[in-house]
């Protein structure tokens, strides 16, 4: 049951094989066993997840299952959903019981499926360890010595370690792809503006961008046609119609043209990594695929970028946990500056405020035209290379982070090599193209290796179709990790 | 030494949508603390801001009013500060492309003392742009605390800057009256300003002629014009009093003291605010197409200064009348409504509505939405004096007991309306003029007849006699006669 397919979780549930309680069960029974070794939970609520389940029993029992009805998926701690606490990993919001539900919570709500509980993150989904979480580090279920990757590093290991059949993500910078290759498993960013963010905590409004994380290619298209959609509430989600991102999933890959980035297969990339990466490669060429050499010459700026945007809409979004309405309040103040200080010096965790101070920096007057207005034109450069790069091949290939996943505390003092470990990954999100990553071997340390691929606008429904393929050839994706 | 000020206008107007600018939160003013702020308003985790299009309607309908270019695409920006009645930790507001552009203002000045004579003016208009409200910090409802209410945050305002073209506390009052007209007259604004819903910002300053602009404060937040123009007569009055005892001016925002008519530092020095402005990542560029434009013109009313040159050119009346037909937009359509049952008597209902029921109005203390007789009945009345049936005096009567009547009415909200028609009244009072010209001639003949002497002077020369006959051919049809068609009679009668 464990290894199922989401499909036949679904087909065994519409058979009565297994009813959703007891499925929802047998994962709250796996998360009190194993959690408090893999912190990847930092709320679950028993009861509430059970009623989820004996009520999609009911629509079970009738004719009004849908795809994932009665089936248990971890929740990022980003997402607001009703009457849970929701924390963003953050001291913050230790307290913060959500008064609603966001876009993505609603969707599975409304598809009838159970939310096992709220998985642990970076705070403010920033970090790229697990390890800024105010709820303490997450441990990857391959190494227990290792990082699970972030910021959605809960999600990637409550899904590696079984402790759910799918998560949930958000990805800014690679916050879904990296902790995926580094936990095994795979996961998809779409095309920004395809997921609403409603409700989703913002940590870099123009970057943020919510996905699904799962064992397979397969199970990602089901998810995937649950969160998409357009949403009124968002002004930046897109217009467009409902599409099936399974239709295409088993098409053949004869003709398909992959475009292999010189700056991804360069300096810094471990060797055991490009080994995994290239081996997939090859696995695709003997499926008939081809292989197109392509630049994308200002992919090296892209974390010099990213990390003057995204903490400048940090500084700002982050601005409203200020202790006055909600959230964490310092006991002691003697005014309403003090207040303000001591609550946010308090209730944040030092990577925030690092990004907090970088963000005030670079949108202060005087820095601004240098940095902010700076790193936007840069910014479409970075799309401009990636729209040249689809004229010549249908997706992008290569490793979704430069190493397998490092050791806990091994980059806690060097935010910069921290940083660096998403350089694959910030492109995409500063282009705003979908990108998914899927296990693809292991490192010469046992720890998972990803293959990251890089569609086109909306290409995702081919981006699946590509890891599909591959998951149908390969097994990677079905290992699991010893002691789960 | 003579001095010259200096002044500009930041107004902010609340638009009036029933909704907020980025959510649907209700903009009802009055409503216990806090019930009116939804998840946006309290700016809780993950809420995103929609922009309400009722408020950009109304944006580009001012624009389109004051002749301004409609930026084709506007940016909404973050202006980042602290401050408790301001959920988010920004405002989101228009920076350095807001909706509306340069644009202009015609003002009719009235000096405020002398026998100096009314003047127009053109007031440029900088730019206007959309932004949010911030909510109240309540102080001293409850001991050592403060509140905040977040019922108005996010209420859409119009911020309408002005170039510093007025130079005296009247041409500042006259261009804020022109301001706060026209946002009610094409609708984007109710004006109510002790609600807070039209308030002024007023940099002042002082310089000698020929001299470049001086140092200017910011009087902040005045919500009446009587304490505009008292708190600009102080505040350059202390300038001026300043500068010649040898004092400098220093950059500052102050407010005006209602109460003892002074103006004082809110901030004795303007603090280093860096408001970290920056293209808001939640919303999309606003973008204007040319078919919204237009949409948005055919809904815009005529404007006052086309109503008064219309008035003025196509209906011969003066620019006096003109001028106070279009002091409101329902002024305007009350007069317009009337005009339509006498369409060649303009002056007449010019005459009429600026004289006899402005006075009634003024003496019951209302304004003209408040009117008892609607402009149907006037209209009906002054159909009656153009067909002759009513003269001058008679149809006073009528208007006076309509008035009264539907006064009566409204108290005692009593039934039967027919009474209370125009013809019913002269009926009832015998009002109906005699415009029978048998009738007429028939009581000429008989005056002429009677009075041999005076007809001899008359016709000798002494004209003044003509009044003697007009009186007693009055007295003779109870004062029922048509004056004009009686003059006539009269005089073609005397005339041999």
């Amino acid at each position: 049951m464990l290894n199922s397919s989401l499909q036949q979780l679904g087909s065994a549930l519409r058979a009565k094989k297994i009813s959703s309680v007891e499925l929802t069960q047998l994962y709250l029974d796996r998360i009190a066993s194993l959690n408090p070794a893999l912190n990847a939970y930092i709320t679950t609520n028993a009861s509430t997840s059970l009623a989820q389940a004996r009520a999609a029993d009911a629509l079970l029992a009738g004719s009004k299952a849908q795809p994932l009805t009665g089936i248990p998926i971890a929740q990022k701690d980003i997402f607001c959903a009703k009457g849970w606490r929701t924390t963003c990993g953050s001291k913050m919001l230790e307290n913060f019981i959500a008064p609603y539900d966001a876009h993505v919570i609603a969707q599975f709500n409304n598809a009838g499926a159970v939310n096992l509980g709220k998985t642990n993150m970076d705070e403010f989904a920033m970090g790229s360890s697990n390890e800024t979480s105010y709820f303490g580090a997450v441990k990857n279920p391959w190494d227990r010595n290792a990082v699970p990757g972030g910021s959605s590093g809960g999600a990637a290991c409550a899904v590696a370690a079984r402790l759910c059949a799918a998560a949930t993500g958000t990805d800014t910078g690679g916050s879904i792809r990296q902790p995926a290759a580094l936990c095994g498993i795979s996961g998809i960013k779409p095309t920004y503006g395809t997921v609403s963010r409603y409700g989703m905590i913002a940590f870099a409004s123009s970057l943020d961008q919510a996905g699904p994380m799962a064992r397979s290619a397969e199970d990602l298209a089901l998810l995937l046609n649950v969160m998409t959609g357009f949403d009124a509430r968002d002004s930046t989600s897109l217009p467009r119609d409902k599409e099936d991102y399974a239709r295409d999933l088993n098409k053949p890959l004869a003709g398909l043209r992959i475009g292999l980035p010189k700056e991804f297969f360069a300096e810094g990339l471990a060797q055991d990594v490009a080994g995994c990466v290239n081996a997939a490669i090859a696995e695709y060429i003997k499926l008939g695929a081809s292989i197109v050499d392509i630049s994308l010459p200002n992919s090296k700026l892209a974390v010099p970028v990213y990390y003057v945007l995204a903490p400048a809409e940090a500084s700002s979004n982050l601005s409203r946990y200020d202790g006055v309405r909600y959230g964490y309040r310092a006991p002691e103040y003697s005014d309403l500056t003090e207040m303000y200080e001591k609550s946010r010096a308090q209730g944040f965790g030092a990577e925030v405020k690092r990004r907090i101070m970088i963000g005030t920096y670079v949108l202060s007057h005087g820095y601004y035209d240098a940095y902010y207005l700076q790193a936007q034109k840069i910014r479409r450069l970075i799309a401009q290379d990636f729209d040249y790069a689809f004229k010549q091949c249908d997706v992008i290939m290569g490793p979704t982070s430069p190493s397998t996943a490092f050791n806990l505390g091994e980059k806690g003092d060097d935010p910069v090599q921290m940083y660096l470990s998403d350089i694959y990954t910030i492109a995409v999100n500063l282009a705003g193209l979908p990108g998914m990553s899927i296990p693809a071997g292991f490192g010469s340390n046992g720890r998972p290796v990803g293959l990251q691929i890089i569609g086109d606008y909306f290409a995702e429904a081919k981006m699946l179709n590509v890891a599909h393929k591959y998951q149908l050839a390969t097994d990677w994706h079905t290992r699991q990790p010893n002691g789960i | 030494m003579q001095w010259e000020t200096v002044i500009g206008l930041e107004v902010h107007t609340q638009l009036s949508t029933n909704t907020k600018i980025f959510s649907g939160a209700s903009t009802t003013y009055g409503a216990e603390p806090n019930t009116q702020a939804d998840a946006v308003s309290i700016a809780l985790p993950g809420v995103l801001p929609v922009l309400n299009k009722g408020a950009v309607e109304r944006a580009i309908k001012f624009g389109l009013a004051v002749g301004a270019h409609i930026a084709p695409r506007s940016v909404f920006a973050r202006k980042n500060y602290f401050y408790p009645d301001l959920p988010k930790g920004y405002q989101i507001s228009q920076f350095d492309l807001p909706v509306v552009g340069k644009g202009a203002l015609t003002i009719q000045v009235e000096p405020l003392s002398g026998n100096a004579k009314s003047y127009e003016k053109v007031v440029r208009i900088t730019r206007a742009h959309l932004e949010e409200d911030a909510g109240k910090s309540v102080h001293g409802e409850s001991q050592g605390v403060t509140g905040v209410d977040l019922n108005r945050a996010g209420t859409p305002l119009l911020e309408i800057v002005s170039e510093p073209d007025m130079s005296s506390a009247a041409e500042a009052v006259a261009y804020a009256k022109a301001l706060h007209s026209l946002v009610r007259w094409i609708g984007i604004c109710d004006g109510n300003m002790q609600e807070g819903s039209f308030r002024c910002d007023v940099n002042v300053s002082v310089r000698r002629p020929g001299e470049p602009l001086g140092t200017r404060r910011e009087i902040k937040n005045l919500n009446s014009f009587k304490f505009m123009q008292q708190a600009i007569d102080y505040e350059v009055q202390w300038q001026i009093d300043t500068i010649e005892n040898g004092g400098k001016i220093h950059q500052a925002t102050i407010l005006f003291d209602a109460d003892k008519g002074t103006t004082h530092a809110m901030r004795n020095k303007e603090e280093a605010h860096d408001y970290r402005y920056f293209p808001d990542p939640d919303l999309l560029p606003l973008d204007i197409t040319p078919a919204m434009l237009e949409q948005v013109r055919d809904t815009l009313p005529e404007l006052p200064q086309a109503k008064q040159s219309r008035y003025v050119n196509d209906l011969g009346l003066s620019a006096y009348d003109a001028s106070i037909l279009t002091a409101s937009r329902e002024m305007a359509n009350f007069f317009e409504t009337v005009l339509a049952a006498v369409p060649n008597d303009a002056k007449m209902c010019a005459n009429w509505l600026i004289g006899e029921v402005s006075a009634q109005l003024n003496r019951n203390g209302l304004d003209i939405t408040q009117c008892q007789i609607t402009p149907q009945q006037l209209g009906d009345m002054l159909k009656r004096i153009a067909d002759g049936t009513l003269s001058n005096s008679g149809a006073k009567e009528v208007f006076r007991t309509l008035w009264t009547s539907l006064e009566a009415h409204a108290t005692a909200s009593s039934s039967a309306t027919a009474d209370l028609s125009v013809d019913a009244i002269i009926e009832a009072k015998g009002l109906k003029q005699v415009s029978d010209s048998g009738a007429i001639e028939k009581i000429v003949d008989e005056i002429i007849s009677a009075n041999p002497a005076q007809v001899a002077e008359y016709r000798s020369g002494k004209e003044k006699v003509f009044g003697f006959f007009v009186g007693l051919a009055m007295k003779a049809s109870k004062g029922k006669a048509n004056p004009a068609q009686l003059n006539e009679v009269l005089k073609k009668k005397l005339a041999g």
